[in-house]
């Protein structure tokens, strides 16, 4: 208990200089404070508002609803044979923890001033809970997954041992969004208003409301394989219902983009970590 | 390795004037930035920068408690977020041997919509401590606070009293190697801050080391046996608490008898209309004076100026003992009749004046501190060590006995003796 002669750790404090890479024995050190930021942030939504868990449903329910009147039924854009509300539904689900996940991120370290101005930890694990804390979400909405799947009687594909890998995907994708953003936000406060754009326009640019096989084969999907999300989602929905499978290119491509826009995510905010506490 | 548990060598600090509080730059202004950068780079930094903390060297050894003293704005937070690793140093170096725990404001994290027991496990977690260890500690924090019937209710139907104890609970029972604690004992009733200042005695007690800053002295001089001064960000002193805060409370007044505000003068944060010009104490003869006798009659007074007419003002001097212990505080409108009588103060220059009585105050040295303020509505000016002057024991009640007396004051009082009959 007391400081007795058991050596104790030192830390040396200095400026640090250059890109910093990440330091995971210590986010391992702090995964207890990861936990509980992301319980807080699904508890605190959770209680705030009326309706609460049910917000997770309801929202890619109402969505669903629209794309299946206006893409569905106006415009008739094929589904790859299955029912319009299951095929909306199984992209949105995806694509909500995606958009959900990057959009909390970006403001979470300027709503969190009083914590990075006051306590020392990985900042990282801000971002990081603001995009695990769209599981739980994620997950109400795949029951009503199911009870869709079951009323319209569409079966799960062979494939289904692969969604993990998509899931996956998809918080990696957001991570490195998130840590963009939200780096970007300390110092640019035009982020949080960019970022509702960046958000819609990104959802027209994935395969949500369409399908990515109606992109022409070729340079097409080479170039659409540039949008991360447009690999993780198709494949999300080939990895549940078993149509529209992704060329290898596509999700190649879209994978090595997710790495990409990660890994240069967590340089630029590690970069940028030590200034948090001064500007924010 | 050596048995300093902090060890700190030429650390300093620099921010970008407007850098702070406003700190976030729009896209345009960084744009902009750009462009104006690659003509005058140089230039620019120097004009923008300013040291927040500079050329700060020191130990502390292993169970050692430092108090940190200095006025707002001196470095002490920005010495203490580089030591809590929140923010980093520009120049130099810190190595702190073990686990630091900062007090910097308490509640940190706390969340209104939690319950009192759901945000002792997040402000636990923030702090750094493992869940285990609030597990077993967790009995003991909520009957420090004393919040045991309200535990699992949310924290928005608190007290802010109820507030402060469990987040200052939480962050007491941390059990740090090192603590670092700031400010925290500026709130709470008088009963739950002897409570905390024990708990940091304790804390000292079972060898771990501290470092308070507050604006207590008295606090400082209770819980410290050495202090740094902090000035304009260089350590101005380190000495015994009782030197240092005898240098803090006196340092920078070396006028004699009077202090002059130049108008110009950063540092000066008068709220306009009100312009404070000068405060003196003077002696019988009405002459500024560093020196009074204890059984003379006194002056205070304080000059200022008015761009346009204020009502409801209201003058105060707080004096001070040179170790911060407040003696009294008094208005200028006490009097009621007097406060109807100047109840609109009409533009134009004012000396508000009060006779300190003769065999009033004790020999030693004081602090006069000045406000300004319409009474909770608005503070213009305050100071609080403006000046500093001495009594000089000669001539006071009991003088004949050549001993120190307790206390900042030694009256005249009315005494009899009479032989009591059984």
């Amino acid at each position: 208990m007391t400081a007795t002669n058991q050596p104790v750790p030192v830390t040396v404090i200095r400026p640090s200089r250059g890109w910093g890479g990440l330091d995971f024995g210590e986010l391992w050190h702090f995964r207890e404070l990861l936990y509980f930021l992301t319980w807080r942030d699904i508890k605190v939504r959770y209680k705030q508002t009326l309706l609460g868990a049910a917000w997770a449903i309801l929202k890619p329910f109402f969505s669903m609803v629209i794309f299946t009147i206006i893409f569905g039924r106006l415009a008739g854009i094929p589904t790859d044979g299955v029912p319009p509300a299951v095929f909306y539904f199984t992209g949105l689900l995806p694509w909500v923890l995606f958009q959900d996940g990057i959009s909390k991120a970006s403001s979470s370290l300027v709503s969190g001033r009083s914590l990075v101005t006051k306590v020392y930890f990985p900042r990282l694990l801000v971002p990081l809970s603001s995009i695990l804390g769209g599981l739980v979400d994620f997950l109400l909405a795949s029951i009503v997954l199911v009870g869709m799947m079951l009323f319209y009687r569409v079966p799960p594909s062979a494939s289904i041992w692969t969604l993990p890998l998509f899931l996956l995907l998809v918080l990696v994708t957001g991570l490195g969004v998130g840590l963009w953003l939200s780096a970007l936000n300390v110092a640019y406060r035009d982020i949080g208003y960019i970022t509702p754009f960046i958000v819609q326009a990104w959802m027209y640019a994935s395969p949500v409301a369409y399908s990515a096989t109606l992109i022409p084969q070729g340079w097409g999907q080479l170039a659409y394989g540039l949008n991360p999300m447009a690999g993780v989602i198709q494949g999300f929905r080939w990895a549940v219902l078993g149509v529209g499978q992704p060329s290898a290119g596509l999700l190649g491509l879209s994978t090595f983009v997710a790495f990409v826009v990660l890994i240069s995510g967590v340089l630029y905010f590690r970069r940028m970590e030590r200034t948090f506490a001064d500007i924010v | 390795m050596s048995d300093y548990a902090i060890s700190v060598r030429d650390l300093g600090k620099q921010y970008r004037i407007g850098g702070r509080p406003s700190g976030y730059r729009t896209l345009r202004d960084a744009l902009a930035g750009g462009f104006r950068r690659l003509g005058s780079r140089a230039e620019e930094d120097d004009q923008n920068m300013i040291w927040a903390l500079r050329d700060v060297t020191f130990d502390v050894r292993q169970g050692g408690v430092l108090g940190i003293i200095g006025k707002n704005g001196a470095g002490k937070s920005t010495l203490l977020k580089i030591l809590a690793r929140v923010t980093e140093p520009s120049v130099g170096e810190a190595r702190i041997a073990g686990r630091v725990g900062s007090l910097l404001e308490v509640g940190t994290g706390f969340h209104p919509e939690l319950t009192g027991r759901e945000n002792i496990y997040l402000n636990g977690a923030i702090l750094g401590m493992k869940r285990a260890e609030i597990d077993t500690k967790f009995d003991e924090i909520v009957a420090f606070a004393e919040v045991e019937r309200f535990i699992d209710t949310p924290i928005k139907h608190y007290s802010s009293g109820m507030n402060l104890r469990l987040a200052f609970s939480v962050a007491a029972h941390l059990e740090p190697e090192i603590l670092v604690v700031d400010e925290v004992l500026a709130v709470g009733d008088a009963e739950f801050q002897r409570k905390c200042l024990g708990k940091m005695n304790d804390v000292a007690r079972e060898g771990r080391t501290v470092l308070f800053v507050s604006h207590d002295m008295s606090a400082i001089l209770r819980l410290t046996e050495e202090a740094i001064v902090l000035q304009d960000g260089r350590i101005a002193l380190r000495a015994p608490s009782e030197e240092a805060v005898d240098f803090y409370m006196t340092s920078g007044m070396s006028e004699v008898g009077e202090h002059r505000w130049d108008p110009n003068a950063p540092g000066v944060s008068a709220a306009a209309p009100f312009r404070p010009l000068a405060l003196r104490v003077l002696n019988p003869e009405g002459q500024p004076a560093d020196r009074v006798l204890a059984s003379d009659a006194f002056g205070i007074e304080f000059e200022y100026e008015l761009e346009e007419a204020v009502k409801g003002l209201r003058i105060g001097i707080y004096l001070f003992t040179s170790r911060g212990e407040p003696v009294f505080t008094s208005f200028d409108t006490d009097d009621p009749e007097a406060y109807v009588r100047h109840e609109v103060r009409s533009a134009g220059r004012y000396r508000s004046r009060c006779q300190i009585p003769a065999l009033f105050l004790n020999e030693g040295r004081f602090v006069l501190g000045v406000n300004a303020s319409t009474f909770k509505i608005r503070s213009y000016f305050t100071d609080e060590h403006a000046l500093s002057f001495s009594i000089d024991g000669t001539g006071a009640p009991g003088s004949q006995w050549a001993e120190r007396r307790h206390g900042p004051l030694r009256p005249q009082l009315a005494w009899s003796i009479t032989e009591a009959v059984p």
